[in-house]
């Protein structure tokens, strides 16, 4: 089976797509060795990031197992993570 | 394992033979410009810089210069000052004479002018090019090798594969006692603690926390938010959310090796193996500085697709975006992109890598080097005054 997102580490709560997928695709991907399926609630383009699992308001967004921002709102499994619900926490002036 | 490299009087070994014109003033960039023009074995380093720079500003650009025209790739310099600017003219031709190269001096204010500069010098390089050229490569150990990694234009494939996989040819050529640099301190943000695990000694660490600090405490200086130019316009459109998420790919292309030492901007590293160069995020600057602490090959990863070159070191493109190497294949060197479709492993292409450093270091030309590309561009830390 061609690959069609890649979860970095097992603790991720993300997994990045290689190709472009439509809103309601089921994809399937593997944590470690155990193969996952879950179907996209938007449009998610090739390189971006989809939840793999409920992330809570304020949660740590995890690829390669650290922290790469927060949410900033509650983000469903197969929703799209990017820059309009993930905050980073460096570089910034307010902080 | 051999490589095809040149002996220079300090002993240590360059893998290109370039005769290197330096302005050190940008008056004089024109000038140092137009000798170039004339004779294919000479580059110049036309810039901006050189006069009205203040403190740790001026010495850093004094210290780029020299580094450049020390660079193991340079087999002669010739200096070109405008006679009125910040930069010591004589002391820096000096300070690169001190490597035993061939260094020569044109001044346009003492010899009267411009254009009998522009002679002048063409006479001293044209003596300088029957020093240097029948110089032939001798065989030498890789461990006489100095690679810079840079990564730039990056995308969700940078952090997955292309920058894995430089990391494993930064690993073979520090097991085989090579010397390897990793910059960009603005791209260790939200990293520098998966870095600092592997600093050799807590001191190590603790320059590093102090140069990611210093950039972010810049920043805030300005009363600016690294977030407005870090990620790219580019980088986001390319999948990457957050200068941590960036940071957390870029970091792979260094590879496992313990970290030495941290150096300043274009400082040169006192020993082997893996060091972190103290650079911004931004390539240029980032592989100008490498190459004046030393760097003779540059690995460069890119997800986007950059065209970079240099004036005095071959860089390597790798891509392991199948889009962009299709796209660019004008100026990408290595397809990684097997590795993100599954049909090849990170390892497989990190060695593929490693072949590429060797058959470049022997004397085969980059993309960008056959394109005649050479970027140049020096770290500025203060305004000029």
């Amino acid at each position: 089976m061609k690959k069609q997102a890649v979860v970095i580490n097992h603790k991720d709560n993300v997994a990045t797509v290689v190709e472009d997928f439509p809103s309601g695709t089921i994809i399937h991907f593997f944590i470690g060795q155990s193969e996952h399926s879950l179907q996209l609630l938007e449009d998610i383009p090739l390189g971006h990031k989809l939840a793999i699992c409920a992330i809570q308001v304020g949660q740590d967004i995890l690829k390669y197992a650290e922290s790469i921002g927060v949410a900033t709102e509650l983000i469903r499994p197969g929703q799209h993570v990017h820059v309009h619900n993930l905050e980073s926490r460096r570089g910034r002036r307010d902080k | 394992m051999d490589i095809l490299g040149y002996r220079r009087p300090d002993g240590k070994v360059g893998i290109r033979n370039h005769i290197l014109i330096i302005p050190t003033s940008v008056c004089s960039s024109t000038v140092a410009a137009n000798i170039a023009n004339q004779i294919p074995e000479a580059v110049a380093l036309p810039n901006q810089h050189g006069c009205c720079q203040i403190g740790p500003d001026h010495l850093q650009t004094v210290r780029t210069l020299i580094g450049f025209g020390k660079n193991p790739n340079v087999a002669a310099v010739l200096v070109v000052g405008l006679g009125c600017e910040g930069i010591p003219i004589r002391e820096t031709a000096a300070e690169i004479a001190a490597s035993g190269k061939p260094v020569e001096v044109v001044i346009i204010q003492e010899i009267g002018g411009t254009l009998k500069t522009e002679a002048e010098g063409l006479r001293k390089v044209s003596e300088l090019v029957r020093q240097v050229s029948h110089l032939q490569p001798q065989k030498v150990d890789i461990s006489e090798l100095s690679l810079a990694i840079e990564c730039g234009g990056s995308d969700f494939t940078s952090g997955l594969a292309s920058n894995p996989a430089a990391g494993i040819a930064a690993d073979l050529l520090v097991a085989a006692g090579g010397n390897v640099m990793l910059s960009e301190t603005t791209e260790f943000i939200g990293a520098e603690h998966v870095l600092a695990r592997r600093a050799k000694t807590p001191e190590v660490a603790e320059k590093l926390f102090q140069i990611v600090h210093d950039c972010e405490e810049r920043a805030k200086f300005l009363n600016v938010d690294i977030r407005d130019g870090q990620p790219t316009p580019g980088n986001i459109a390319g999948g990457i959310s957050s200068i941590e998420e960036k940071s957390l790919g870029c970091i792979y292309k260094a590879g496992h090796a313990p970290i030495q030492d941290v150096l300043k901007y274009g400082e040169i590293p006192k020993g082997k193996g893996l060091y972190i160069m103290d650079t911004p995020g931004q390539d240029i600057e980032s592989i100008t500085g490498m190459l004046a602490g030393g760097a003779t090959v540059v690995i460069f990863t890119t997800g986007r697709g950059t065209p970079t070159g240099s004036p005095i070191a071959p860089v390597i493109k790798i891509t392991a975006n199948s889009r962009t190497y299709k796209t660019m294949e004008d100026n990408i060197d290595l397809d990684a992109s097997p590795i993100v479709s599954g049909e090849e492993t990170i390892e497989q292409v990190g060695h593929r890598v490693f072949e590429e450093i060797l058959a470049v270091s022997n004397g085969r030309r980059t993309k960008a080097e056959s394109l005649g590309y050479k970027e140049f561009g020096i770290y500025k830390i203060a305004p000029t005054y």
